[in-house]
């Protein structure tokens, strides 16, 4: 496997959805080639922070704002009825 | 946060008890579902749309929308994802709108650049010093992550913001945004390699940096 053949097949490896014989391949070229090796850590990584990340604030007054609206429009007899 | 607002009776209850009690009536528990997830839709919210007041809207409106579909919600997922579901959809649709005022789809692929063309190679390899653990709390690392983001085309931030951050399936992906299965796995390559990039200049390690000692093909 060539570094371009293992770029175009990233997702697939990242996913773990590559098929289990393309996979050995894989990781056959990477143990070989530390640039790819570090390219799918980074990508991996990468993926990890954006999933945990919580980068904005919700406003305070917007905050304040949503719930009471949520109070006005929260209907007497129950939700959906 | 409105302490003062929140019903600690809720405190500590699961989501799905919340749920239930939710349906049965309680506000309180409702808004405590709203306190827990609001910050979460609100960030899913910014970084679709890039503009607070929509953001807001969206998050309102979800919320509005999870109340009166609550009796339909039957826990099949979490209330987590359901809620970002709803989220998703409502950014989506106005996105559709704006893009409408602007005579350009959302989901138009005629005339992409580079869509099937070759993938851009990797160019600066290097490990990170840290671990994303070790970064996810830091503000700055937050703003770095933001402005890598929306250096990304709005094509590619979507797909990566649903595949990767939101988990939906390549499927599911290429049914919201109107695109083929390709087209998708394309764009989040795309996207993936763009961000890794990115953030490796500023989070790599340059003592680790590797260079490549054979050509990729470009």
């Amino acid at each position: 496997m060539k570094c371009e053949e293992l770029l175009a097949m990233l997702n697939e490896y990242v996913d773990g959805t590559v098929d289990p014989s393309v996979c050995m391949e894989y990781e056959k070229h990477m143990a070989g080639c530390d640039p790819c090796k570090v390219v799918v850590d980074n990508i991996r990584k990468t993926i990890i922070l954006y999933k945990e990340g919580k980068p904005y604030e919700l406003p305070l007054t917007f905050r304040n704002r949503l719930h009471e609206t949520l109070r006005q429009k929260w209907p007497k007899s129950g939700p959906g009825s | 946060m409105s302490e003062d607002i929140k019903n600690t009776s809720c405190r500590d209850v699961p989501d799905g008890e919340l749920v239930r009690r939710s349906q049965g009536g309680e506000l309180a528990a409702f808004e405590e579902l709203a306190f827990r997830h609001e910050e979460k839709v609100y960030s899913l919210a910014m970084r679709m749309l890039r503009h607070e007041q929509d953001a807001e809207d969206v998050t309102q409106q979800s919320f509005l929308n999870a109340m009166e579909n609550l009796q339909s919600f039957r826990g099949d997922s979490s209330f987590s994802t359901w809620i970002c579901r709803i989220a998703i959809h409502g950014a989506l649709k106005l996105i559709r709108k704006r893009k409408s005022r602007s005579m350009v789809s959302l989901d138009e692929t005629a005339g992409e650049e580079g869509d099937h063309g070759t993938i851009p190679h990797p160019e600066y390899i290097a490990d990170w010093r840290e671990s994303p653990e070790e970064l996810v709390h830091r503000n700055e690392i937050q703003r770095l992550l933001e402005e890598a983001l929306s250096g990304l085309d709005e094509k590619h931030r979507m797909v990566f913001l649903l595949r990767d951050v939101e988990g939906f399936s390549v499927k599911e992906t290429a049914e919201s945004l109107g695109l083929t299965e390709t087209n998708v796995k394309v764009r989040l390559l795309r996207a993936r390699l763009q961000l890794r990039e990115v953030l490796t200049r500023t989070l790599g390690d340059p003592d680790t940096r590797v260079v490549r000692h054979h050509e990729h093909a470009r």
